[in-house]
């Protein structure tokens, strides 16, 4: 009897700490960020809401770039029980918002001063009608360019500023017997090095037009024909076994000085730093030729979700405030390898790339030259990007004229746009 | 004795029913997730569906558009070349090996489970194996120059035009032995009196199996027709592994175009469209030879 008796209060105290952590306020984050320096930077956040009492459920869907991630959220959000935040960009936040399903950020975005905090071009894809829906968490420079200086300086080739300083450069390099360009064929390293070249060549207001607007007169105009071009003459630089390299292994190439540059976005600075290489020593962060005055961004964010439960609201918003916290910002950024999304963060903490990167963000955003990257879902739809990559890469792997490439994009983006 | 009289009654109807009671839950559960995906796939691919399903009628419209876009051709043209070049080698092969492990080996055991032994292995483990081994500047053409053959090229598996025959390669080296072990199966069934007569009568050997053996096999050959089609129609994550689609879209089949097009581009009417389009495909080939096959069954 009182063995019963003992049990019975031994269930009903665990059902009341279950019920006091439910009160206490849950988030559950659908998120993709599962490897090394990621799930590191995941971690300190789960740990910061944690210490204002509030629980973090953690919803993590690995792979395929976020694309498992988008799967599981529709299952999820199509059932009608949709998690409280999920890692979403681009203009997929609009969509999202459309539907009606997202919650309302304004009273945390006035209270913590998010507008004059974040540049405009960025509020604006986290906004939906004017008012905050998504909380934008970091941000990655595109058009990058990795170089060896090592291969440089055997080849006697010097760093390029132009396309023509570029090409000799390769031509160099290519003759002491090195890769010029390391290069991994996949769709989506030949999308981030082509809207590198589309604004390398075209300059910002073309890239607005054709990357962002994806106004077809201007995508098949003689501009694009020259960057088809480009595109096609760097080819002759890469070696023959490109097709299906990971990113990461080409950076290897350019690490071991096997090769001479990669196009790339600033996460492959994570790979030089893993193989013990110092910036301006051992590797040089170059901005892609022409593109000295712009910074192409991927910016990472969470959507955050209606919920009915006052707790888990009070939570939510806690989540919010946390992510464009000063302290949130720099361990989660100095862990990803990308910079603040906000302005008015300790420099102190961040190495010369992204420092570099720190200054032309914020140069950037008062110039105009502030562009969302196509190629990382930042500027089009999922449909038109779609679109826009089988042109690229169909182009790229094929000896279609860059006429041709041009008028090809084109009608592809008005399909996808129908 | 009323009661009595019912009890075997009800017994017996127990057990005429118990077929029925038993096979009925995976009936139901068929008819709703095969049959009635079926249709809501159907109706899926007849509206603007984006990236969460809708259900506006367009009627047509997505079909129209499917056969206008260039990759949907590309992946059209991939799974013939590819279909057919997997089904013809893995019968012939197959048949072969099936053959020459019928002549009363030693070993024949070990060897059957070596050729057999690919099929355990899933298409990701081939794939990714055989990625390694069509890798110019991992593989056989390095392996190859290193003996000392410098000028040797194999390298399809980078090549636009040629990267397709790659996943057929590595199709054909996993599934041959499954079709040889079923080829051995009917080689096995044949009545070895029908042989020994015909040898009484003076055929020779190439006779013996061109006139009898192989034709005898008609029902094997109808098994492994059907198996191999649909593993080809369904293929999916071979490509995956073993060139993603690539060089470019270039070895794109359906099945990744309709991934592509329904989970990753939020172009969800299209997938459905074009993954009907699969389904009509897989009808077109399976309904005319069940069909013809049943007959002929029934002729006789």
């Amino acid at each position: 009897m009182k063995r019963t008796m003992k049990s019975v209060i031994a269930a009903l105290s665990m059902i009341a700490l279950f019920a006091f952590n439910a009160a206490a306020g849950e988030v559950e984050v659908l998120h993709w960020w599962t490897s090394g320096g990621e799930a590191a930077a995941v971690q300190e956040l789960k740990k910061m809401l944690q210490n204002e009492g509030h629980t973090w459920k953690d919803f993590a869907v690995a792979g395929g770039a976020g694309a498992n991630a988008m799967t599981a959220l529709k299952s999820r959000a199509v059932s009608g029980n949709p998690p409280t935040a999920a890692q979403v960009k681009g203009p997929q936040i609009q969509e999202w918002a459309d539907l009606g399903v997202l919650t309302n950020l304004d009273d945390v975005a006035q209270a913590e001063n998010w507008d004059p905090l974040v540049p405009k071009v960025v509020a604006d894809i986290m906004k939906f009608n004017g008012q905050w829906v998504a909380v934008p968490v970091n941000v990655h420079r595109i058009n990058w360019m990795w170089c060896n200086p090592e291969v440089f300086r055997k080849a006697g080739a010097k760093y390029p500023q132009t396309w023509d300083e570029f090409f000799a450069a390769c031509e160099k390099i290519q003759k002491a017997g090195m890769i010029p360009v390391a290069f991994g064929g996949q769709p989506w390293q030949e999308a981030t090095a082509w809207e590198s070249i589309v604004a390398g060549v075209g300059g910002t207001d073309f890239y607005i037009k054709t990357m962002v607007r994806a106004d077809e007169p201007s995508l098949a105009s003689d501009t694009m024909v020259k960057v088809f071009e480009i595109f096609r003459k760097i080819k002759k630089y890469t070696d023959k076994n490109a097709p299906g390299r990971d990113w990461n292994l080409a950076t290897a190439m350019v690490i071991k000085g096997e090769a001479g540059m990669q196009f790339m976005g600033d996460w492959a600075k994570g790979e030089f730093t893993a193989a013990g290489k110092v910036p301006g020593k051992d590797y040089d962060a170059l901005t892609v030729p022409g593109t000295a005055d712009a910074f192409l961004f991927n910016v990472d964010s969470f959507i955050m979700f209606e919920v009915k439960d006052a707790e888990a609201k009070k939570a939510q918003k806690a989540m919010a405030r946390l992510i464009l916290s000063p302290d949130f910002q720099i361990v989660f950024n100095v862990n990803k390898g990308s910079i603040p999304v906000r302005s008015g963060i300790a420099e102190e903490p961040f190495d010369a790339v992204a420092l570099k990167s720190m200054q032309d963000f914020a140069a950037t955003a008062r110039t105009g030259g502030l562009m969302p990257s196509m190629a990382h879902e930042m500027a089009v739809s999922p449909a038109v990007r779609g679109a826009m990559f089988d042109v690229v890469t169909n182009f790229y792997n094929s000896s279609m004229s860059p006429q041709d490439a041009a008028q090809k994009l084109a009608m592809a983006v008005k399909e996808a746009k129908m | 004795m009323p009661t009595d009289a019912r009890q075997p009654g009800l017994a017996s109807l127990l057990e005429a029913a118990l077929p029925k009671v038993v096979v009925a839950p995976s009936f139901a559960a068929m008819l709703v997730f095969i049959y009635g995906f079926i249709l809501w796939t159907l109706y899926i691919s007849m509206t603007k569906s984006t990236f969460l399903p809708t259900y506006d009628f367009v009627g047509l419209a997505q079909y129209i558009k499917l056969w206008r876009i260039e990759r949907w051709w590309v992946a059209c043209r991939n799974l013939l070349v590819y279909g057919g070049l997997f089904i013809f080698f893995c019968t012939v092969l197959g048949l072969m090996l099936a053959i020459f492990l019928d002549q009363k080996i030693r070993i024949e055991g070990a060897l059957r489970t070596i050729y057999l032994y690919p099929l355990a292995l899933s298409f990701v483990v081939t794939g990714t194996a055989w990625k390694w081994l069509l890798n110019p500047g991992l593989g056989i053409e390095r392996l190859v120059r290193e003996m000392g053959w410098s000028s040797f090229t194999f390298d399809w598996l980078v090549t636009s035009e040629m990267s397709i025959y790659c996943v057929v390669i590595a199709a054909v080296w996993q599934s041959t032995g499954f079709v040889m072990a079923m080829f051995l199966a009917g080689l096995r069934g044949i009545d070895d009196a029908i042989i020994k007569a015909a040898q009484v009568d003076g055929a020779g050997l190439t006779r013996i199996y061109w006139k009898i053996i192989i034709p005898s096999l008609r029902p094997v050959f109808f098994s492994a027709f059907i198996i191999l089609t649909h593993i080809a129609i369904k293929s999916f994550d071979l490509v995956v592994v073993l060139t993603r689609g690539g060089p470019g879209y270039s070895s794109d089949l359906p099945a990744t175009f309709m991934y592509a097009y329904a989970f990753t581009r939020g172009r969800l009417a299209m997938g459905a469209a074009s993954a009907m389009m699969m389904f009509a495909m897989v009808m077109a080939i399976i309904v005319p030879y069940l069909y013809s096959e049943l007959r002929r069954k029934r002729d006789a």
